[in-house]
């Protein structure tokens, strides 16, 4: 056996050494070989991403150089459908309440730090396919907004708008109720940054991420689902993780 | 123009034509082409730059529209009438001479006689080249995600991100190598080379175009030369 293998391997050797001194086509090899492992890295790529988002990111996160975050591993990708980044500081901060509730309510920054807070520590998937694993956030559940508002007997939806001036998104109402469902303020600890939606957003946790609206300007309660942005472009508008888009990522 | 070298004892040899102006048009539009969806690319998809440029949708568009495009060049090139002498190259391009081989062991590099391209160049082109067909087959199935199956969409995802990051680096180095020779980026910019440059960079290919022998030429004076051989 061993004897054949060293016989094959012999012989390959040969084969190349012969092509290359009668001027192989190495260029073709290298050129059909890049496609193949390209057609291969799009049939296993899956795995593939899925296996470096567990291995390789959590190194990538303690790298004090940060030139490892260049690879496209376990990392939030900054998405946003407008022209730069929408700037607005805590001080300025509104949230509105409005639509179908008994009272609408107009919440300062502070306001929203009066409401007792909630913790989750869940994964980030995108619907483009990558995943953050074990992203920490700090904010107020949606639910508790929702009661102060007071939601009438024939709101049944939820209609979420940025300040950014284009964005949207929508849940119903029994999705907005999940304890998973907040309006987040910190994430990793950290006051939310304006690229990852900050002062205050939508984190949606059990959803992909185009269902957390950054930016979260109002709140307004509404008879029946009105599609979001990405909805009216092709998304699904029950975004479940796994469950939606064609897609089967694990739950987050 | 650069000027040839002017040595005691030699007449001034006239450039040598190395890329044709359809060589040249088509390297221009397609690195021009590679360049912008480098920079779309990046605002895309890296946080920081996201960060700065923002502009989401018109990134997008420009990006989708210069991807569409990138082969349209090297086509249109190769399968015209006026495209003998691209062709010519890619064959150059292609195969791997024994010298090439030897090019990689830097201490054996002197005793090397280079054809056209030497083998970086060569790596360079099919690399690019076969990462160009990759980057367009799985941009095509991340924008128009409903044709392929849903799992191919994450691994197109998987090798655009990657591929995009060699060719980061396969242009990166190409570039400044480029800008490292001028004589050479010269030969790109407006066809021509010096025959000094030829002669020691690129001896095997300045005796194809020329007929002469590429060495000693510098110290004696060519008819000595020619009635030693």
């Amino acid at each position: 056996m061993l004897l054949r293998t060293v016989g094959v391997v012999k012989r390959a050797v040969g084969v190349v050494k012969r092509a290359v001194e009668e001027g192989a086509p190495v260029g073709r090899r290298v050129f059909l070989g890049i496609l193949g492992l390209g057609a291969a890295g799009v049939v296993t790529g899956a795995a593939v991403q899925g296996w470096l988002e567990r291995s390789v990111a959590p190194i990538i996160g303690r790298d004090p150089t940060g030139l490892l975050a260049l690879l496209p591993i376990g990392r939030f990708r900054i998405y946003t459908v407008t022209g730069g980044l929408p700037e607005r500081s805590r001080a300025s901060y509104r949230l509105r309440v409005h639509g179908r509730v008994e009272r609408e309510l107009d919440l300062s920054f502070n306001d929203l730090l009066a409401i007792p807070p909630t913790e989750l520590v869940r994964d980030f998937q995108c619907v483009t396919g990558w995943r953050v694993p074990d992203v920490p956030w700090k904010g107020v559940r949606l639910r508790d907004i929702l009661d102060r508002a007071g939601v009438l007997d024939d709101g049944d939806a939820v209609r979420f708008v940025s300040f950014d001036g284009a964005y949207s998104e929508s849940l119903t109402l029994s999705q907005a109720r999940r304890n998973d469902v907040m309006v987040a303020y910190e994430l990793e600890g950290e006051p939310l940054s304006s690229a990852h939606g900050g002062p205050a957003r939508l984190y949606v946790a059990p959803m992909y991420g185009y269902k957390s609206l950054k930016w979260l300007q109002s709140i307004e309660v509404t008879r029946r689902v009105v599609p979001g942005y990405w909805e009216q472009r092709g998304y699904d508008v029950d975004g479940w993780v796994g469950r939606s888009n064609g897609r089967d990522d694990d739950p987050t | 123009m650069t000027s040839t070298t002017v040595e005691p004892g030699i007449r001034r040899e006239p450039d040598l034509a190395r890329f044709d102006s359809v060589e040249r048009a088509v390297h221009w539009t397609t690195a021009t082409l590679f360049i912008v969806l480098m920079l779309t690319g990046a605002a895309l998809y890296t946080g920081p730059i996201s960060t700065l440029v923002g502009r989401r949708d018109l990134m997008r568009t420009v990006h989708v529209v210069a991807g569409l495009a990138l082969p349209v060049p090297v086509i249109v090139g190769v399968l015209g009438r006026w495209g003998r002498r691209l062709r010519n190259d890619l064959t150059r391009l292609n195969r791997w001479t024994s010298d090439d081989r030897t090019w990689w062991r830097r201490t054996r590099r002197p005793s090397v006689r280079l054809g056209k391209f030497n083998p970086g160049q060569k790596l360079n082109a099919m690399f690019l080249g076969a990462a160009g067909v990759v980057m367009l087959g799985t941009g095509v199935m991340l924008k128009w995600f409903s044709i392929v199956p849903l799992d191919w969409r994450v691994g197109a995802t998987f090798v655009h991100d990657w591929v995009a990051l060699g060719v980061w680096i396969s242009v990166s180095a190409h570039v400044l190598l480029a800008l490292r020779d001028p004589v050479a980026m010269h030969g790109m910019r407006r066809g021509t080379v010096t025959a000094r440059w030829a002669r020691t960079e690129r001896p095997q290919w300045y005796e194809e175009e020329t007929g002469q022998p590429a060495e000693r030429l510098r110290q004696s004076p060519p008819g000595h030369l020619r009635r030693g051989r």
